[in-house]
């Protein structure tokens, strides 16, 4: 089974990577953009087919380790059905 | 005292303080190694500068998950004394022992310069060599010191007591906090240094091992690991 996890700086955090990405856009010409913020993406393959139970180990990897969750939000895939966490 | 310095792969200033507890401060020191699991009876741990691990995921994240690390907090837990200094303190972090997390400095870029550091605390063992307001010249190398928490768990840092070192001007002001002068990576409130409750885990960005001889010019450095192994000031100016 495959999982694609997210982690991206908290909203009310200031992303400085995020900023300096949307002002180099906005230099090259991509006008309109108000947003962007910088995160990391893993794909992660899972033995077993059973999706509760991934979810629930993918939750807890995110806690433990993807993510930091003082500074950084986390969402999880599992193919179709998403789920998200870190956010209060 | 026994001192020990743990070596991460990736750790780069471990034989600086190595050098300072050792050659300087004549403590007996060795080096710890981050697969072992026991700390060999020292009873001071230093976390020393570098990229641990190439800073992969999140700088300190990986080490703070070593067999060795789980010895640290079991120290730390039981009262030892505990100092993260950079990659240390973001080591630290990173294993909750400390509270906060750090992100890439404001600027982006890789800082490598003197800063000014406010002495917020001089009742801490490793600060006890100090005087509260005084004001330190210290190194930093980091890319990644930007100190970051949440308002409430800030509030909550500063009611405790927690923060220990601030980022000041050379006259120790700090009401120009954000002035990015004097606060390099654009930590929350100035924030270069903090505690935990109990004050025997200290984590610092900047680097006292660097400003420990008068040969790499100065030595404001060198009072911090004489607080922490007990040398009081006559000892001290000896060091000097």
């Amino acid at each position: 089974m495959k999982a694609t996890v997210t982690v991206y700086p908290r909203r009310e955090i200031l992303d400085p990577q995020g900023k300096a990405i949307r002002e180099a856009l906005g230099r090259i010409g991509f006008t309109g953009v108000e947003d962007v913020r910088a995160g990391k993406s893993f794909e992660i393959e899972l033995a077993g087919e059973d999706r509760e139970a991934a979810g629930r180990v993918l939750e807890e990897m995110c806690r433990k380790l993807l993510a930091n969750p003082v500074v950084e939000d986390y969402s999880i895939d599992l193919g179709g059905r998403a789920g998200a966490g870190g956010a209060p | 005292m026994r001192c020990g310095v743990v070596v991460f792969p990736g750790s780069n200033c471990d034989h600086d303080v190595y050098h300072v507890l050792k050659h300087v401060l004549g403590q007996e020191t060795s080096f710890l190694w981050h697969a072992d699991t026991s700390l060999a009876g020292v009873d001071l741990v230093v976390l020393p500068g570098g990229f641990s691990y190439g800073d992969y995921l999140r700088a300190g994240a990986m080490a703070a998950l070593s067999p060795l690390v789980a010895a640290v907090r079991r120290h730390a837990e039981a009262g030892g004394l505990v100092l993260g200094i950079c990659n240390g303190f973001q080591v630290l972090l990173e294993t909750g022992l400390l509270p906060g997390a750090m992100r890439r400095n404001r600027d982006l870029r890789f800082l490598c310069r003197d800063v000014y550091l406010r002495v917020e605390r001089d009742d801490l063992p490793f600060t006890r060599g100090y005087e509260k307001g005084e004001v330190l010249r210290l190194p930093i190398a980091h890319a990644e010191g930007h100190y970051e928490d949440t308002e409430e768990n800030l509030d909550r840092l500063e009611a405790a007591g927690q923060v220990v070192f601030r980022y000041v001007s050379p006259r120790g002001e700090a009401s120009r906090m954000v002035d990015p002068a004097w606060n390099p990576n654009g930590s929350a409130r100035a924030i270069a240094g903090v505690a935990n409750e109990r004050g025997n885990v200290l984590g610092m960005m900047p680097h006292p091992e660097r400003a420990a001889e008068q040969v790499m010019g100065s030595t404001d450095g060198l009072a911090l690991f004489a607080g922490a192994v007990g040398l009081g000031a006559e000892a001290l100016e000896m060091a000097r």
